[in-house]
């Protein structure tokens, strides 16, 4: 491409251009570096990660057999809870943001994110605000333990955790919408002269329309949090029907806000799909633009489907046929996805480089969240499966093999680029093939739970659901060891290996501005804009 | 309804736990759970579900709604072996180290692309009118026979008779030996706990064969009544009242078992919804027997529920 010139320029002199960066503890505190950022971004999420894993691993050792052996019922609650709220806040979204730091001015042929220091600001809130949250295990009434979606009025009955979680959330919230902003703003003013918006990579599409979804929907949960907190300390009534409130109203803000955070937690995972399957296909992507739209429509819909997670809670018949069928239509885009990226592997080159591994993990798990999903979306089913197993299999599914193995195809995918090194590709393989094969030991019987009728949420449970829940802690306890060779792989090609090239993955067809660079990119990625076609 | 639902139904063997048409779930259990959990399913099941499926239940609703959780599996089923198919296909056919070559020129095809946009929408409208058939159904609580105001508590379940069992109010809590072995350390098997977490100590008493209302609301925080048999689950919600009907096929009489399903603090997991179904006469006969025992209001017999007693003492507590 055009911007050879460009690069040429600053690829032997680019440690001269982190001249004016600090060094030392300062380089990361003061950073205004989007690779630096981003990889504060990574490593925050990966120690999530492994703090939100733990706790499933305590919720599969309590559930491992009938009868409480190791955990009171209340903590087994704070860790439902607990799991949740720092995989969704903790691991996903800044696995997310991290990526999109590292990638979105690389691919759009910029130097850096357009608000460096918020960006600074974005993510120096989240450890605070992780502190906060995870420090309120050792409060008075322990952990929230009211689940994930703190409805009232059970959460209100939290102890000292209670105002804890809340700023916590805010502080989240006020970061993700931070983090937005400046996707949003990037995208819009620094994309290299010629790149129109239909030319844009894909990853930088879904995160453009991510980022429109958290403005959107960050504020409403924040909303939802402080009418919690009034509720608790100033004796308003907005929850508690004593009162005049209405506890179902939370429920209805909270999902107006929870389901858009779906697919915030998605739509991303969509955009690295859609960069890994064309250069391992040797191909390029089928239907690249209706890809665009089928994002936009999801984003859309995401919107007006929320009362799909309250059927039982009582609703209009007029409501519970409304939240059906436009819950329905998502299947519509989504398919369109998973066909389009199946015709982008057919009559393609295939080669299995752990990238392409995950992301083909990723088309076939996901369809499976996709299929219970539309089973779930039927009212009256949703009246059996409604929180059972069935439902915690669903969203594992969407989430584990979706948005992780989406971020981790993702970190294999760039990392060369990043540290300049290839890393050890029979180790990657093995971590891959590990959590593909046990992801599903681990939720699959969750289904045959959920539909024999388990609740979800239970600490203990009756003796008939012992083996399934057997072979679900097995799968559990093995899928979480085998996440330490992922940290081995990246430790490992942090330090050294064999060098990338500027192209990282020679013998398939990587697209875009990113490859143009060298490996490891310059300290600022593009000082002189390149030109697009 | 359907004739393919139908079929669903008609095709089941009497037993509950009848097996025929599970023969594709029985293969993708395989395939899951390797061989470690083989015996998954030949333990009793709390419920008429075979252990990895939805159970066939003892009411219409039901059964219906094992029907088109049949229809809607082996519909994604259908879609599944299609797009996998293809997804396979392509993953062993078009290898790079088989010397595939990209085709570099297929870059979009509008016919395809409009195909695969209807086709979906055309099966999603198949789901969707049995589903909508059948929410209408659900929603009709017109002319029950019975109605029942079940309160939910921190925890436990209040049952509240209306109608001609006026009167007749009891709390119903987890059974003493399961709350026994359930303690941490208690050091008790659970598999020696009959019906572990699944036995209270005053069942909801209901005729077969009579449509019975349940009125659903909360003092506390949110529950939600849960009977997998019936095909049946509410939110009992504080200040909300929330309805829903069964009507247990006759024949059918026995115990059936369910447990709470909203998050409703620590001992969530400890408060089992259990409906003794018994025969109109017998229905009868147990009314009548309550409602002697609430004349001797002084002097509760023994055989009485416990909380009839606690009911009279509570001030604080409503009674219908």
């Amino acid at each position: 491409m055009a911007q050879d010139l460009a690069h040429d320029a600053h690829a032997d002199s680019h440690d001269d251009h982190g001249d004016h960066a600090p060094t030392g503890i300062k380089r990361w505190l003061f950073s205004t570096n989007h690779k630096d950022i981003g990889t504060m971004y990574l490593v925050f999420s990966l120690i999530m990660f492994f703090i939100g894993g733990s706790m499933a691993m305590i919720i599969r050792a309590e559930l491992f057999q009938p009868g409480l052996q190791l955990v009171d019922p209340g903590f087994f609650n704070e860790m439902t809870t607990m799991h949740a709220l720092i995989m969704i806040f903790g691991a996903v979204m800044p696995g997310f943001v991290g990526l999109a730091n590292w990638m979105i001015p690389m691919q759009l042929g910029a130097p850096d994110m357009a608000l460096p220091r918020l960006n600074n600001l974005s993510f120096w809130i989240l450890p605070f605000a992780f502190t906060l949250l995870l420090s309120s295990l050792f409060m008075p009434g322990g952990a929230p333990a009211a689940g994930w979606t703190m409805y009232p009025p059970l959460v209100l009955q939290t102890g000292d955790a209670m105002p804890m979680l809340i700023f916590a959330v805010h502080l989240m919230g006020a970061s993700s919408i931070m983090g937005a902003i400046n996707v949003v703003v990037t995208i819009m003013n620094m994309r290299a002269p010629g790149m129109t918006l239909l030319k844009m990579p894909l990853f930088c599409w879904s995160w453009l329309i991510t980022a429109y979804l958290l403005i959107a929907v960050m504020p409403v949960l924040a909303g939802a949090v402080t009418m919690l907190l009034t509720d608790h300390f100033f004796k308003t009534s907005f929850f508690n029907p004593a009162g005049g409130g209405d506890p179902l109203m939370f429920e209805h803000v909270f999902w107006f806000f929870g389901h858009p955070e779906v697919y915030i937690m998605i739509l991303p995972a969509f955009g690295i799909i859609s960069e890994i399957i064309p250069t391992f296909s040797r191909k390029p992507l089928f239907g690249a633009t209706s890809m665009i739209y089928a994002v936009a429509s999801i984003a859309f819909l995401s919107f007006i489907v929320w009362g799909h997670h309250m059927f039982v809670d009582g609703m209009p018949m007029a409501a519970q046929l409304f939240f059906m069928m436009s819950t329905m239509l998502i299947a519509v885009p989504t398919g369109v996805k998973v066909f389009n990226w199946t015709a982008t592997m057919w009559r393609g080159s295939l080669s299995f480089e752990p990238p392409m591994l995950f992301a083909i993990a990723f088309l076939f798990l996901f369809s499976i969240g996709g299929f219970s999903g539309l089973m779930l979306a039927l009212v009256p089913v949703d009246f059996q499966y409604n929180n059972t197993y069935f439902v915690v299999a669903h969203f594992h599914y969407v989430l584990v093999p979706g948005a992780i193995f989406g971020i981790m195809a993702a970190v294999y995918y760039w990392l060369p680029k990043w540290t300049g090194h290839m890393y050890n590709m029979a180790l990657a393989k093995t971590h891959f093939w590990m959590s593909a094969i046990f992801v599903n030991v681990l939720f699959f019987p969750q289904h045959f739970l959920g539909l024999a009728g388990m609740p979800r949420r239970i600490p203990d449970y009756a003796v008939q659901f012992t083996d399934w829940n057997m072979v679900s802690s097995i799968g559990g306890f093995v899928f979480g060891a085998s996440q330490i060779l992922f940290v081995i792989v990246i430790v490992q090609c942090v330090r050294g290996g064999k060098k990338a090239t500027a192209e990282v993955w020679d013998g398939a067809t990587p697209t875009g501005l990113e490859w143009t660079l060298p490996s490891p990119p310059p300290f600022h990625s593009f000082t002189v804009a390149p030109e697009v076609k | 309804m359907s004739a393919s639902r139908a079929s669903h139904i008609d095709s089941r063997s009497d037993t509950p736990r009848g097996l025929s048409n599970n023969l594709g779930l029985k293969a993708l259990a395989a395939v899951a759970a390797c061989s470690v959990a083989a015996s998954a399913g030949a333990q009793m099941s709390p419920n008429t579900s075979n252990g990895y499926n939805l159970p066939f239940g003892v009411t219409e609703l039901s059964h219906d709604i094992y029907g088109l959780h049949m229809e809607a599996f082996w519909i994604c089923v259908g879609i599944a072996v299609v797009v996998f198919g293809a997804m396979i296909y392509s993953l062993v056919k078009f290898r790079h180290s088989q010397g595939a070559v990209a085709d570099t020129t297929m870059l979009h095809s509008t016919k395809v692309e409009i195909i695969w946009t209807i086709v979906p929408v055309v099966i999603l409208v198949v789901m969707a009118i049995p589903a909508a058939e059948l929410i209408l159904k659900m929603e009709d609580m017109r002319n029950a026979d019975l109605s029942v105001r079940v309160t939910g508590y921190q925890w436990k379940w209040q049952y509240q008779y209306m109608g001609a069992a006026d009167g007749i109010s009891f709390f119903s809590t987890l059974k003493q030996d399961s709350n026994f072995a359930r303690q941490l350390h208690s050091g008790i098997d659970p598999k020696t706990v009959p019906n572990y977490l699944l036995d209270v100590d005053h069942p909801l008493v209901v005729p077969s064969g009579t449509k019975v209302r349940i009125i659903l609301t909360s003092q506390d925080v949110i529950h939600a009544w849960y009977v997998p048999d019936f095909g049946i689950k509410r939110s009992a919600i504080p200040g909300f009242i929330n309805e829903l009907w069964f009507k247990v096929d006759p024949g059918k009489e026995g115990i059936y078992r369910g447990q709470c399903a909203a998050l409703c603090g620590r001992d969530h997991g400890f408060m089992p919804v259990v409906v003794d179904v018994r025969t109109p006469d017998d229905f009868k006969k147990w009314v009548e027997e309550q409602k002697a025992a609430l004349k001797q209001a002084s002097t509760p017999p023994a055989d009485a529920p416990r909380s009839a007693q606690v009911l009279n003492q509570s001030p604080d507590l409503e009674r219908h």
